[in-house]
């Protein structure tokens, strides 16, 4: 056992359960969906990506794709629940928080890659 | 290849995760410690101001405390995030800077930018292996006849000399072990436009590496090395070294040259002559007895030709155990009149001061024309840099080793068949040499002629090979006429003419010429060009063979046609 590769798989799968939690709800209902649980999710993406950096193989380009995916989709999911709280002031709507779940969707797709690929390359590894 | 941006992200990785942890415990502390709104109601700060006041307090920018006054709790919580977050920084800015002075990332740095530069170069170049006197003086000659360079030296130092220097066209350098294949590698010997290796480094087992990886790397490569005992030459040219260089033969085969045949000296120097170098002009030692100081790897070389030239010579050396000096050797060094008197300089008719140390050989001059000012003085200069006083010493002969070697490199790689000429010319006499010289300064302005090759084929002389494929019979003299005034010729003249396995040195201009003929030519500085109108225009070609000029356009010769046959 390797502890190296059980802090990076449990940062990749920790990244997938987060998002998948705040994903979890009615779409447009704000308060099945709360704002910790995203901040979590951005969090433990972010570091999930630093993990992947530096790896030079092919296999290692892809979790860095797929992460910065993710990365991308939860800030910009942060950056409108920002912009609809203090800019426009419209508050928290409905609409709103469609928008910032799907967001929050899209990034967890990425996430479930993220997995299926780490799954992929320890079956290969240690078959 | 190896990445640099991808290096430096993973050693980035520990202080980048310590600066996120520290920037979200942070902001999350501050979204949970219950704050106060200017009206004293409970207010909590929401994910988007927190990250707003750490960005600001983390960066030591300090705006205050925004957007309401901190209660003691959030205040306490601030003081603990901004020890942590100065910390955290300071951590990732220091790792950062490590990384950046790291040798090895400075070393993997230059390479990558090195090899940019060599995938950049679109113009044919020769990789010069180890910098010294010999290559920039070489590298000097070839980008003044737009030849690109690039050079691989051992020696940071020398290096930086190449930095220095300033070349019409930029020389990339690297500092690397030329003896690995892989720096030969990234040094260009398999790109495109790679044309030749000259292996110029001051070991033999080097350059015999260095000549062996470019042969079985590259095939085609032209490899020119440098050896400085038989033993390695015989062993560079076992496996097809096209040239190779022993540098004290060669430097001492052409100052008893100097000595013996003066005009065939001269012819050498002219012929391998560097682009817009003045020329020097013949001098005439005398016969006699000779005195040669110091007996290194240079004075024995010399000792041999003089020898073979039947040339007597008394030697002065200061180590004769340690050099093996023959008997009737003179100890000491030469810088002193005693010793001097020793070796009879009253009788003797010339010097060579040949130390590897130039301060005694001025000292050798100075010392040697006091006591015999009749006596022709030979100095022998290792530095470029002393070039200012040898000139002011005026000795009849000043030679620098690494200026005869540069020179012949640069004529075998600018003119190949100029080595064959050279290996024609030196068996015959003087009075043959003094006769070409002749014809030789009858063409040339003061400055040395231009050499180069011409082979009449479809690349390099299309109207000629069309003409000959039709059946006319143009004599080498053709190749010359003035384009414009047929009567006159260019100031050209041929020095070599190889016909498959035969070669003809200073063929008659009534010769005629034949397919794939390759000539050697010499001629005026700048004067090629005109000649190249000969050699690829049909109309010129016509004019100068028959004397009338042809119509070109289409229009014209129909009207030339109609007016031929209204005058049958």
């Amino acid at each position: 056992m390797n502890l190296e590769k059980v802090v990076f798989a449990f940062f990749i799968l920790l990244a997938l359960t987060l998002n998948f939690g705040f994903f979890l709800g009615d779409i447009d209902v704000p308060h099945h969906h709360s704002v910790y649980e995203l901040f979590a999710a951005i969090v433990v993406s972010l570091i999930a990506t630093i993990l992947k950096f530096g790896d030079r193989t092919h296999l290692g380009a892809l979790l860095l794709a797929t992460s910065l995916v993710a990365d991308l989709q939860l800030i910009l999911a942060a950056v409108v629940w920002a912009f609809a709280e203090h800019i426009t002031g419209t508050g928290m709507t409905p609409a709103v928080m469609a928008v910032i779940v799907s967001l929050s969707g899209g990034a967890l797709l990425a996430n479930i890659t993220s997995v299926l690929l780490l799954v992929a390359e320890t079956m290969t590894v240690r078959s | 290849m190896q990445n640099i941006a991808f290096l430096l992200l993973r050693r980035l990785r520990a202080p980048l995760i310590v600066l996120i942890c520290v920037y979200s415990i942070s902001m999350l502390g501050f979204v949970l410690i219950p704050g106060m709104d200017d009206q004293g109601q409970p207010w909590d700060m929401d994910f988007f101001h927190a990250f707003y006041f750490v960005s600001f307090m983390g960066s030591t920018i300090g705006f205050g405390e925004i957007p309401y006054p901190f209660t003691d709790g959030q205040r306490m919580w601030a003081t603990v995030t901004i020890y942590s977050s100065v910390v955290a920084w300071l951590f990732a800015i220091g790792s950062m800077l490590a990384i950046v002075q790291d040798p090895a990332f400075r070393t993997l740095h230059r390479q990558n930018r090195f090899r940019r530069s060599i995938s950049r170069l679109s113009t044919p170049f020769y990789l010069i292996c180890g910098y010294g006197e010999t290559s920039s003086l070489l590298i000097r000659a070839l980008s003044e006849a737009g030849i690109r360079s690039v050079v691989i030296e051992s020696n940071q130092e020398r290096l930086n000399a190449l930095e220095l220097e300033d070349y019409p066209i930029p020389v990339p350098g690297l500092c690397a072990d030329v003896s690995l294949p892989e720096i030969l590698i990234l040094g260009g010997i398999k790109h495109k436009n790679c044309i030749g290796c000259v292996a110029l480094t001051d070991r033999d087992p080097i350059n015999l590496k260095v000549a062996l990886s470019s042969k079985l790397l590259n095939p085609s490569l032209k490899v020119i090395a440098r050896a400085e005992t038989e033993d390695a030459e015989l062993n560079i040219a076992s496996f097809g070294t096209d040239e190779i260089i022993n540098p004290f033969a060669t430097f001492a085969g052409r100052l008893a040259l100097a000595l013996h045949s003066p005009s065939m000296f001269v012819l050498f120097e002219w012929m391998t002559g560097v682009p817009n170098e003045p020329l020097c002009k013949p001098l005439y030692p005398p016969h006699g007895t000779w005195i040669l100081c110091g007996y290194g790897r240079f004075g024995k070389a010399v000792h041999e030709k003089l020898r073979a030239e039947g040339v007597s010579a008394t030697i002065i050396e200061e180590k004769p155990e340690m050099t093996e000096a023959p008997q009737g050797t003179v100890v000491g060094r030469g810088t002193e009149a005693s010793t001097l008197l020793e070796a009879n300089i009253g009788e003797a008719v010339g010097i060579v001061a040949g130390t590897d140390d130039d301060s005694n050989n001025l000292s050798i001059v100075m010392t040697a024309r006091e006591l015999n000012p009749s006596l022709f003085i030979v100095a022998r200069k290792n530095s470029r840099a002393n070039a200012a006083i040898f000139q002011a010493a005026r000795a009849n002969l000043t030679m620098q080793r690494g200026s005869v070697i540069a020179h012949k490199i640069f004529a075998l790689i600018t003119t190949p068949l100029l080595a064959e000429f050279l290996r024609l010319a030196i068996k015959e006499n003087n009075a043959w040499a003094e006769a070409l010289i002749k014809r030789v300064s009858a063409i040339a302005d003061d400055v040395a002629p231009q050499i180069w090759t011409v082979i009449i084929n479809d690349k390099d002389a299309p109207a000629f090979n069309r003409a000959l494929a039709s059946g006319s019979q143009p004599s080498i003299k053709a190749l010359y006429v003035h384009p414009r005034y047929r009567e006159k010729s260019l100031p050209i003249f041929p020095l070599l003419l190889k016909r498959k396995d035969s070669e003809i040195l200073l063929p008659d201009e009534t010769t005629p010429l034949a397919q794939d003929d390759q000539l050697l030519l010499c001629g005026q500085h700048d004067i090629r060009s005109q000649m190249e109108w000969v050699l690829n225009n049909d109309e010129v070609f016509h004019y100068i063979h028959t004397g009338e000029e042809r119509a070109q356009g289409w229009l014209w010769q129909k009207f030339v046609a109609k007016k031929a046959n209204r005058n049958k």
